[in-house]
């Protein structure tokens, strides 16, 4: 069942640099299943972020459309940053969204409490983001982002800044959660291990302006990152990376 | 230890300071009405204790209802400037000629249109123009230093313009706002002082008023009392503007923490 679907994308973007804009996606299409983890996979500036961006209705395409075949579902967004309010502790930025739908101030603490124990923070509802350390900032936004139980999870280069052990555990977590909820993810890297190793699909974007260079799907079990298996995609991946580059 | 120190080092230097004044008048025989010794200031003080506290509270009276006013109107038209570009495009230009005229020279209109029956009034008008500026322009820069990513997102889960207002824009805002009322405190003494002046005789009753007079009658003992009261009273109004400071941010934003630390 197709939950969402890019089709014939074009955007477009004023630019200080070059006259008459820069192209940022030129006819990109693609469709994600119902319970897929997929990875948009590209160099940095190929359009990835704004691909997401159309993607969770930030931005408008030019051209083409973007579609949710069985009604927009809740949405759920990671942003490279935390992007957390800094004013505020881990449990009032996580029931951010509940509060901007006005649920009442019981049920949203209870909900975010919750969704802080899901992402390994209970006992840290009180902490303020600057006593967080850089993972545990990305828990509290992963956090938030599951907090109002989207269908479709989006992450835009979650653990791009963070060191590779905590990016390892992260990237475990959510395999977990995305099992446990039955969540549809769109993950944009540009860590081709990473999307060997997270993904069951991997979608190659070539440079600017970016559309699907490749389709790639890994029929593998994601439980070692060193196995055979895994290296294999890896090498499949790199194999489509630059033919798409070159 | 440090927090000490800079209590103690300020009052060390005062200490010599009017040491060395109270030293020069005696020494050199210095008239009292050219340089009153710090003794004879504080004997001032004390024979005109009441009259000069009226003077003060007229004056920080003024001064805090300036400020105040100045606080509303600062915010109220900097979360319209953040509403609409189309307001702020058209209004933000005279918001600047407004800072960049010096009030000193509009005060006389203030007094004829407002009247000086109203006197009170008008002094406070003339003390908000003085102290407005700052505060629209801590507050409009602070409502547009949001983090767009956290705006998306906002909007992602279908937050209103009042919701993305009231729990991302004006809490963004809040230091800024909070350094702009630091300078606009000052601002709003130095405009009650300047209104009085303005205003001259009989009718202004404030500290400014008694320098003016005591100017005139010699009293220069007087009047280096009233000096030294208004000076009081800017030191006051920035302390309790730093202490509010401190109690708001200190908790998250990086300026307060790293005083406190
Ligand atoms: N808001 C914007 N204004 C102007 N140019 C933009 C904007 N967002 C992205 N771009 C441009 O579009 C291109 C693709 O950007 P982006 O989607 O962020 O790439 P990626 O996430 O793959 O690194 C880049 O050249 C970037 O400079
Ligand atoms: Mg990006």
């Amino acid at each position: 069942m197709t939950l969402l679907a890019l089709s014939g994308i074009g955007k477009r973007f004023a630019s200080t640099q070059k006259a008459g804009g820069v192209q940022a996606l030129d006819d990109l299409s693609f469709a994600i299943q119902t319970g897929e983890f997929v990875s948009l996979l590209g160099p940095s500036g190929c359009g990835k972020s704004t691909a997401l961006r159309l993607a969770a209705g930030l931005l408008t395409p030019d051209a083409g459309a973007v579609t949710f075949p069985h009604g927009k579902p809740e949405i759920g967004f990671v942003f490279q940053e935390p992007t957390l309010m800094p004013w505020a502790d881990a449990l009032t930025n996580t029931r951010l969204p509940l509060v901007l739908k006005s649920m009442p101030r019981r049920e949203a603490n209870a909900r975010a409490a919750a969704a802080l124990a899901r992402v390994g923070l209970a006992g840290f509802e009180r902490a303020l983001p600057r006593e967080l350390s850089g993972g545990m900032k990305m828990r509290v936004s992963i956090a938030r982002a599951l907090v109002a139980q989207p269908k479709l999870l989006l992450l835009d280069e979650p653990f791009a800044a963070l060191d590779e052990i905590t990016r390892n555990r992260l990237g475990d977590d959510l395999l977990r959660l995305w099992r446990e909820d039955g969540l549809t993810v769109l993950f944009v890297t540009h860590s081709v291990s990473e999307s060997a190793y997270l993904s069951e699909r991997v979608l190659v974007m070539p440079p600017r302006p970016g559309r699907i260079a490749a389709d790639i799907a890994l029929p593998h079990s994601r439980d070692d990152r060193l196995s055979s298996v895994t290296i294999e995609a890896q090498r499949g991946i790199n194999a489509a990376l630059q033919a798409a580059t070159a | 230890m440090r927090r000490v120190l800079d209590i103690v080092f300020p009052v060390a230097l005062a200490a010599v300071i009017l040491g060395s004044w109270e030293w020069t008048i005696f020494h050199w025989q210095v008239p009292h009405y050219v340089l009153p010794a710090p003794s004879a200031i504080a004997r001032a003080i004390c024979a005109n204790f009441a009259s000069l506290m009226a003077s003060l509270g007229s004056t920080l009276a003024v001064t805090l209802q300036a400020f105040a006013a100045a606080t509303l109107l600062g915010v109220a038209t900097a979360i319209g400037f953040s509403q609409s570009r189309l307001l702020e495009r058209t209004f933000y230009p005279y918001a600047v000629i407004l800072q960049v005229t010096p009030v000193v020279a509009i005060a006389p209109l203030i007094l004829i249109w407002v009247g000086f029956e109203r006197i009170n009034l008008a002094l406070v008008i003339i003390a908000t123009l003085v102290a407005f500026f700052p505060i629209l322009a801590g507050a409009t820069l602070g409502l547009k230093s949001a983090d767009f990513n956290l705006l998306d997102l906002a909007r992602l889960h279908g937050a209103s313009r009042l919701q993305i207002l009231w729990r991302i824009r004006l809490p963004t805002a809040l230091p800024y706002l909070l350094s702009g009322m630091k300078t606009a405190g000052g601002l709003a003494l130095i405009g009650a002082v300047v209104a009085e002046f303005v205003a001259g005789s009989g009718t202004a009753t404030g500290l400014a008023w008694r320098i003016v007079e005591s100017g005139n009658r010699l009293e220069i003992a007087t009047l280096f009392a009233a000096l030294a009261l208004l000076a009081l009273t800017g030191v006051l109004i920035f302390a309790a503007l730093s202490l509010l400071e401190w109690a708001l941010l200190r908790r998250w934003h990086e300026s307060a923490i790293s005083e406190a630390a």
